[in-house]
């Protein structure tokens, strides 16, 4: 017995000696990769910030509103830079993106959350947040090879051909092709689809079951609850999901670049191809003409990063206010 | 109950409402539904059949034959790669049929064109098969995607530990913000950024230092390091206080029972974080256009411009030729495998673990 109280007793001693001076290193190590996390976004925007510095000093806010892109410098043609082809074409397609997938996706989350057989649940949950993480590449292969053709056949040719002369957005003399702002809008709104459902779907799982008890008590039925009682309480939620969701379809790079067409003017048609501020960088960072032209894609970046990053930090604001509990009455 | 709404004056409308948008939002999942199957079945069928022996044990081969390809295929833009020394397949035949590719497929650079046995291997190769496989893609991919986990995984788990142990402090705040910024940020921004810090930066020589499987690495640590350290944070709030009470109570100071109590009780959550990580970077594209480059030929240097399987999957997709397409279902195939295997068993490993979030 006082052999092992003897043992215990210098075990402890032996850590406490060989840990006195421990959880200041400690802190200080842990301390240092967390301060490395904050640096790496401090990088990203350093890094455009300055390396955008001659596009903002040569171009302005004018470079914003300028349609003129044009990249290669000839004798007849100077070097132009303004960035609204990209942002028409990104503005155009996540709305496009967000038109379509907003509603269903808002439809696929309430039925997970309430009107789902709970034996189905869990599978058609698992499947959602499974095709959010499949990479973006894979559903540019397959609007390339599959949807594309498709598209062309059965929904761009027809409808140009009947629509095209009364609504000049329809039109187009380059529908063969099959790339544009609407296939890239669509294909965008099966990416973000997942990203908003989860996100509907948490969101109304957090509604509280006296909001549903109360209006069931009232005599509602089952879509009343739904309508009147659960989605108000958690709209906040649902609109920062939306927003995580444009915010996705915004920055999204692969799909676009390889539906959109990638031809840098503002497009008068939905069916011609035109391009996006993350395509537009995609494809010619790598090859600029000139540090102007490297300058000006990257303020375009910068922009889009601006843009994105303000988009989250409302989204998450909003979802993490329906998270923070019931404060409901207000709402309701 | 149905008595009493019964009586209600319009309940019959009401009702008809309630069977109408259940009706809706019933299609509304089902509409969603059809796309999603339709690409994993394009993608099992097309890309699993385009799988065999060869796909795994190649690299790229030429579609056409090496002269028409020379003046017709502009390859994506890799420089010929040298074959390393030390590569194992060097000795091989396979070796030399790099070697050909690497002549036929790439930009032609002035001077380094044409070595002398570049016309007869490929003249060989497109006599023996003129689909070739991926393996330049998979090495790289594997390549760049470790060594992006090897640099993110100590940078995103000591984050998170902080995060958990000392949860309430501005610095904690900001971490966590800086993390929904990093894993919210389109991932080109993160390509241009490593294109500008490393890429472009001028190396010892004056000249800039080039794509290379490291820039790529860098990016995609980037995108790691989010998903490490929300991963570790959460795993790590999950170990009950009792853990770390014993240990203290057996007179363990803070860091001594965080390193020897919770986090061994957490490393299967921790060990999640760090696949789940990988299977991101794994399937990311448009940072690797702006770091790696690319490559026709097998490259085991991280200091070249190397393949990967997302790069080959775009590439190949635009190309005009079938057999590239091929590939390019291929490798979008093994991509998806690769995701929905982590996936799945991060989802069984952490069942229990995470039942009720």
């Amino acid at each position: 017995m006082a052999q092992a109280e003897a043992t215990g007793e210098t075990f402890s001693e032996r850590i406490a000696r060989r840990t006195r001076h421990g959880d200041g290193i400690f802190w200080g190590i842990t301390l240092f990769f967390a301060l490395v996390v904050i640096a790496l976004v401090f990088a990203i925007g350093f890094v455009t910030w300055s390396d955008s510095e001659q596009a903002r000093r040569e171009f302005g806010l004018g470079f914003f509103t300028s349609g003129d892109w044009n990249p290669v410098e000839t004798e007849v043609n100077p070097a132009s830079f303004g960035a609204l082809p990209a942002i028409v074409g990104t503005l155009v397609s996540s709305a496009i993106a967000l038109l379509l997938a907003a509603p269903v996706a808002i439809g696929i989350g309430i039925f997970l959350a309430e009107l789902c057989p709970p034996a189905l649940r869990t599978p058609l949950s698992f499947m959602v947040e499974l095709l959010a993480a499949i990479p973006s590449v894979i559903y540019g292969v397959w609007g390339v090879m599959v949807f594309a053709p498709f598209f062309t056949e059965t929904i761009a040719m027809p409808l140009s051909d009947t629509l095209g002369d009364t609504i000049p957005w329809l039109s187009g003399d380059q529908v063969a092709s099959g790339r544009g702002l609407l296939i890239a809008g669509i294909i965008l709104s099966i990416m973000i689809l997942p990203t908003i459902a989860a996100i509907t779907r948490d969101v109304l799982m957090l509604v509280p079951n006296t909001q549903r008890e109360a209006l069931l008590a009232l005599g509602a039925t089952k879509w009343e609850v739904i309508w009147l009682a659960v989605v108000p309480y958690a709209r906040a939620g649902i609109i920062g999901g939306v927003m995580l969701g444009l915010g996705r379809a915004l920055g999204e790079t692969m799909a676009a670049t390889m539906l959109v067409g990638n031809r840098p003017q503002v497009p008068t048609s939905l069916f011609e191809p035109a391009t996006t501020a993350a395509s537009l960088v995609a494809s010619e960072l790598t090859n600029a003409q000139s540090l102007q032209h490297e300058s000006a894609l990257v303020l375009i970046a910068l922009a889009l990063f601006a843009i994105t990053l303000m988009l989250n930090l409302a989204a998450r604001l909003l979802i993490w206010y329906v998270n923070r509990g019931p404060v409901g009455s207000a709402r309701a | 109950m149905s008595l009493k709404t019964s009586t209600l004056p319009n309940y019959t409308s009401r009702k008809l409402v309630d069977r109408l948008m259940r009706g809706c939002v019933f299609i509304a999942t089902g509409l969603a539904i059809v796309p999603l199957l339709l690409i994993i079945g394009y993608v099992v069928i097309i890309g699993g059949g385009a799988l065999n022996w060869q796909f795994f044990t190649d690299v790229y081969q030429p579609p056409m034959t090496a002269e028409t390809m020379d003046s017709m295929f502009g390859a994506p833009g890799a420089e010929p790669g040298a074959i390393d020394p030390n590569d194992p397949f060097a000795n091989l035949d396979l070796g030399a049929l790099t070697g050909g590719t690497a002549d036929a497929g790439a930009t032609p650079v002035p001077g380094q064109e044409g070595a002398p046995t570049a016309e007869e291997k490929g003249a060989d190769i497109l006599e023996a098969e003129a689909r070739g496989g991926v393996l330049h893609a998979i090495v790289g991919t594997l390549l760049v995607t470790s060594l992006a986990v090897l640099i993110a995984m100590p940078i995103g788990i000591l984050a998170g530990v902080f995060l958990s142990e000392y949860p309430a402090n501005p610095v904690a705040t900001t971490v966590r913000f800086a993390c929904d910024v990093l894993s919210g940020a389109p991932s080109i921004i993160v390509g241009v950024t490593a294109y500008i810090l490393i890429v472009n930066a001028q190396g010892a020589d004056g000249r800039p230092l080039g794509f290379s499987g490291i820039a790529g690495a860098i990016a995609l640590t980037f995108l790691m390091v989010p998903t490490i350290t929300r991963t570790t944070e959460e795993v790590l709030k999950l170990v009950p206080e009792a853990t770390r009470e014993a240990a203290l109570a057996m007179g363990a100071t803070t860091w001594y029972s965080t390193f020897t109590a919770v986090v061994p009780a957490a490393l299967s959550g921790i060990v999640t974080g760090v696949m789940l990580a990988f299977a991101r970077g794994a399937g990311e594209t448009a940072p690797l256009i702006m770091t790696v480059l690319g490559s026709n030929v097998l490259v085991t240097s991280l200091f070249q411009p190397i393949s990967a399987l997302p790069l080959i999957t775009y590439r190949y997709t635009e190309s005009p030729f079938p057999s590239e397409n091929t590939l390019a279902w291929g490798s979008a195939f093994v991509l998806m495998m690769l995701v929905l295997f982590v996936n799945i068993a991060v989802r069984i490993a952490t069942r229990n673990r995470l039942k009720g979030r």
